[in-house]
């Protein structure tokens, strides 16, 4: 049998690669930290250097547009080696004394792993010195830098949370029902959920919700600590769920965790995008309710239908280099070859068993450097990535789609709607422009090069640019000086 | 004068259709009445504009109210090498004043206009129903703009009203031949210069076919008007030989050249590879009587040979994906039978196709070419393509823009042929083109999909995740 390292060797692509050049991961705590996020009045603490916490503010920051309430026990070699307990017990103290978050989520780091400090066992010591705060939750997640990637640092995270913050309840609400919601899910993502979870009768419970703690919140006051997200109460409901949605692969250790503590009964639903991965949603939630499918949605679904027929002179046939984490890697390529696209290389950042499925090619294991290189060898006409694949498309000289996290160069990444049969209509006519966009102006030298004598005339003149505007050289040829023609 | 225009250009000696007709129905003209309530096709401005606009360093000015420019410019894809002026859309944009007192000086203010802030070579004047109807005199007033500015200003009198686009594209000819072949003298000439008229350079197709009279050292003195400079066509009638593309629309210019130049004309296609290779022959036949070099011929066997070779060889590589599939095919002015054998050496099989502009040979060689149960078809309404479309007669449908929403509403695949299409059809290239992008299209996955039951139909076989 093989182990789960032997399998990543294999996905590693060569066996020289030692080096990763331009990083398509970010790392697990950034994860953690983005899960406390959508928790209503929390405070995600890393434990480590401060660096370790500025970086993953400052990234969250800079895809988010918002201040990011991030906490650090700021190691220092000194208390690195001496042992970090106390800077975890002065930052809770300190915390409290500024203001009273409902929960503290405490993500251990690459430097506290390594120097092997037991976060777990710190918590007990401080519930011991500081029986006052016994009412304060704090909930702490494993989470060393060097395992892994966000999406497993923020499923870690849900994990613990559940482990500590859910209740086993005697009784059953029968139309309620948990959403674990994967990091892959925007802000759009979330409202567009709730919407048809409600309509079929349901009441839901996010965990997290980031469409209420990450949406663009102008708030009266100013809080050192999140602004909406799942509220605590909620977190404490979740075991009297008749049923729990798990939205992502890698969330299924989290499905498994609230059906251990909670007895609640889990469905994994792995796709969420295009029409084929929807209908299967949306039949399922009818299995679930026995209630009958919303008008609303059959409208949707004959947009969608129209939109792919629109689309598809553009999107078919489309070689497409995508790089990913695996749930939203799945999701997306998925969709593409739903479409008529071809994905002709998948790079994804951490091991998951949907590697092996990821449409006609298996995900390697990699970086953007080995994403541009494969786009490059073979011949990739457009990159799906996040903000990060900028450069590499332009070298490529193929636009880049921007999804994922983080999106740091373009407004909006949040609010962007991708599931569902509403965004895959939107996602596909954000693809189809970006080809048309890029459709070369036939010149004299198309088809016969040598014989041509004119250099080619394209539309794209900033290849970094999503909608490159047709030029319009009516007026602007004429020559400045005299306005007349030249 | 229009009418007068009208019934000469109606009764065209070298047309095939009208000379078979009786000289009763020859009287009447080729002008087929739009019927009321069941009209998709362009008006005779439309035609003419199309015809001329392709002469790219033009300034073509629209004179009458913002509808006939406002609502069409920019919707072609005819394209240039050079100046972008043509598609720059110039109207008078006529308003309730001009039409109560006139238009004239409007018009008039507008030429000086678009010569102070542009100076192009020429200005084409298009005249529309409003001006026609309430008496602007285009012609005087080009003919004063000529005279004062000393720039050519071609008066194209082919309002909406007086027919379809097939017209327009004749009086545009017309006035081409009134006012401006013939006006200037090329710079050089070659025992090779050829004119090829009624070719639009629509997606660059005129590039698919140029480069290979290049290598065989013709040389194209005027393409009227695909990619033209007005001197081009102004110099045009120095040419040697000229090749009239396909449609009937520009013939009028075809055989008015023979008449008052002496330059001899053939009607060739260069869609299909027998056609393109046929073209080129012809082509060549005629320059060498004209005084070309005699290894002409020669040379332009051996250039055949290795397109043709390429081509049916990349086309080759699809036929595993479109054995079999069934084509419908409705393309207005392409000549179909060329088209038809190109795509059944691709193995598909043509399940129909049109005829309506086609002559009786067309019709012979397509019936020799698809069998003797070939279906020709001569109009076919949108609704009669539904149904055949949607009981699955066809796997893809190629045809017009104005088919697309037909095909795809019955969730089969379509492949735009005519004006509009993105992609370049003519000569060897093209053809290649043409059969890949059935083959793209065909093989999206999509139109499986969209012919599953959707979750709440009945036959829905989506089982729910457990």
């Amino acid at each position: 049998m093989k182990t789960q390292t032997d399998a990543h060797q294999e996905n590693r692509n060569l066996p020289g690669d030692f080096v990763s050049v331009n990083p398509l991961k970010m790392s697990a705590p950034l994860g953690g930290a983005l899960f406390f996020l959508g928790l209503d009045r929390s405070l995600p603490v890393f434990h480590g250097s401060q660096g370790c916490t500025s970086f993953a503010l400052v990234l969250l920051g800079r895809h988010f547009k918002e201040s990011i309430p991030l906490q650090t026990t700021a190691m220092s070699e000194v208390t690195t080696i001496l042992g970090g307990g106390e800077n975890i017990q002065a930052a809770i103290l300190k915390i409290l004394e500024k203001g009273t978050p409902d929960v503290i989520g405490l993500c251990s780091t690459g430097l506290t792993e390594t120097k092997g400090e037991d976060i777990v066992g710190e918590i007990a010591l401080f519930r011991k010195k500081h029986p006052e705060h016994a009412g304060i939750p704090v909930v702490a997640v494993s989470t060393p830098d060097f395992r892994g990637s966000h999406e497993d640092g923020f499923r870690d995270a849900m994990v613990r949370t559940i482990e500590e913050l859910g209740e086993p309840s005697p009784a059953i609400v029968p139309n309620q029902v948990n959403v674990l919601a994967g990091s892959h899910l925007t802000v759009a993502d979330l409202d567009h959920l709730r919407e048809i979870l409600e309509s079929f009768g349901l009441d839901p419970i996010f965990l997290p919700d980031l469409s209420r703690s990450l949406d663009g919140i102008v708030p009266e006051t100013f809080e050192p600590v999140s602004m909406g997200g799942t509220t605590l109460p909620e977190i404490q409901r979740m075991g009297a769920s008749a049923q729990t949605i798990v939205l992502g692969e890698s969330l299924r250790a989290a499905g498994e965790a609230l059906l251990k503590k909670c007895g609640v009964p889990f469905v994994v639903v792995d796709r969420l995008m295009g029409m084929i991965a929807f209908d299967r949603f949306l039949v399922t939630l009818r299995h679930l309710t026995g209630r009958d499918y919303p008008p609303r949605l059959k409208r949707e679904r004959n947009r969608l239908s129209d939109a792919m027929l629109d689309a598809h002179f553009y999107v078919g046939g489309l070689r497409i280099a995508a790089g990913l984490e695996p749930d939203a890697l799945h999701d997306m390529v998925h969709f593409l070859e739903e479409n008529g696209a071809e994905v002709v290389v998948a790079v994804t950042t951490t091991d998951s068993p949907l590697n092996a499925h990821m449409g006609r090619e298996r995900a390697e294991i990699g970086d953007l450097g080995l994403l541009e290189r494969r786009a490059g060898e073979r011949g990739a006409r457009l990159l799906v990535t996040h903000s990060h694949g900028r450069q590499g498309a332009q070298r490529l000289g193929v636009p880049l789609f921007r999804t994922g996290f983080p999106i740091f160069d373009r407004l909006g990444a949040p609010h962007r709607l991708q599931i569902g049969y509403r965004g895959a209509m939107e996602t596909l006519f954000r693809f189809a422009n970006m080809v048309w966009s890029r459709d070369p102006e036939n010149g004299p030298e198309t088809w016969y090069p040598e014989e041509g004598r004119h250099e080619a005339e394209t539309h794209s003149g900033n290849p970094d640019m999503e909608f490159v505007p047709v030029r319009f050289e009516g007026v602007s040829a004429l020559n400045p000086a005299t306005g007349r023609n030249p | 004068m229009l009418k007068d225009k009208i019934n000469a250009v109606f009764d065209e000696t070298a047309c095939g259709h009208n000379q078979a007709k009786s000289l009763k129905d020859r009287k009447k003209g080729c002008t087929k009445v739009a019927t009321p309530g069941a009209a998709a096709g362009g008006c005779a401005f439309d035609g003419a504009k199309i015809a001329l606009q392709p002469i790219v360093d033009a300034a073509h000015l629209v004179h009458g109210p913002i509808a006939c420019e406002g609502n069409s410019w920019d919707n072609r894809s005819a394209l240039s090498s050079g100046s972008r002026l043509y598609r720059t859309g110039f109207t008078t944009d006529l308003n309730e004043m001009d039409v109560v007192y006139g238009g004239e000086k409007h018009l008039f203010k507008a030429i000086r206009q678009i010569r102070e802030r542009f100076d192009p070579p020429a200005i084409f004047l298009y005249q529309t129903c409003v001006p026609a109807i309430i008496g602007d005199d285009i012609e005087a007033v080009a003919k004063a703009a000529t005279e004062k500015f000393g720039l050519p200003v071609i008066p194209v009198n082919a309002p909406g009203f007086v027919g379809g686009k097939n017209l327009g594209n004749k009086l545009a000819g017309e006035a081409l031949l009134d006012h401006v072949i013939g006006t200037m003298e090329p710079e050089t000439t070659t025992p090779t210069d050829l004119n090829i008229i009624g070719e639009y350079n629509l997606s660059g197709e005129l590039w698919q076919v140029k480069p290979l009279l290049d290598r065989l050292g013709i040389r194209v003195s005027a393409c009227i008007s695909g990619d033209a400079r007005y001197r081009e066509v102004a110099s045009s009638h120095r040419a040697r030989a000229a090749m009239l593309v396909c449609s009937k629309a520009m013939i009028n210019i075809a055989r008015k050249m023979e008449e008052r130049y002496g330059i001899p004309w053939f009607e060739g296609s260069f869609y299909g590879i027998s056609d393109m290779s046929a073209s080129l022959r012809n082509i060549a036949g005629l320059l060498v009587r004209r005084g070309a070099p005699s290894d002409l011929p020669e040379r332009t066997e051996a250039l055949i040979a290795s397109e043709e070779k390429e081509a049916w060889a990349a086309i080759d590589r699809f036929r595993p994906g479109l054995s079999g599939k069934r084509a419908l095919l409705i393309t207005g002015g392409v000549k179909s039978w060329s088209v038809v054998s190109a795509l059944m050496e691709a193995g598909l099989v043509v399940v129909g196709t049109s005829v309506k502009k086609s002559t009786k040979e067309d019709k012979e060689r397509i019936a020799e070419l698809m069998g003797e149960d070939a279906h020709m078809i001569d109009t076919m309404t949108p609704r009669e393509m539904y149904r055949m479309l949607k009981e699955a007669e066809a796997d893809i449908l190629m045809a017009g823009g104005r088919s697309q929403f037909v095909a795809l509403k019955a969730k089969v695949p379509f492949l735009d042929v005519n004006q509009e299409r993105r992609f370049a059809f003519a000569g060897y290239k093209g053809m290649v083109t043409l059969v890949s992008e059935i083959h793209r299209t065909i093989t999206n996955p999509i139109f499986r999909s969209l012919r599953e039951p959707a979750p709440w139909d009945p036959g829905c076989r989506v089982t729910p995740l457990v």
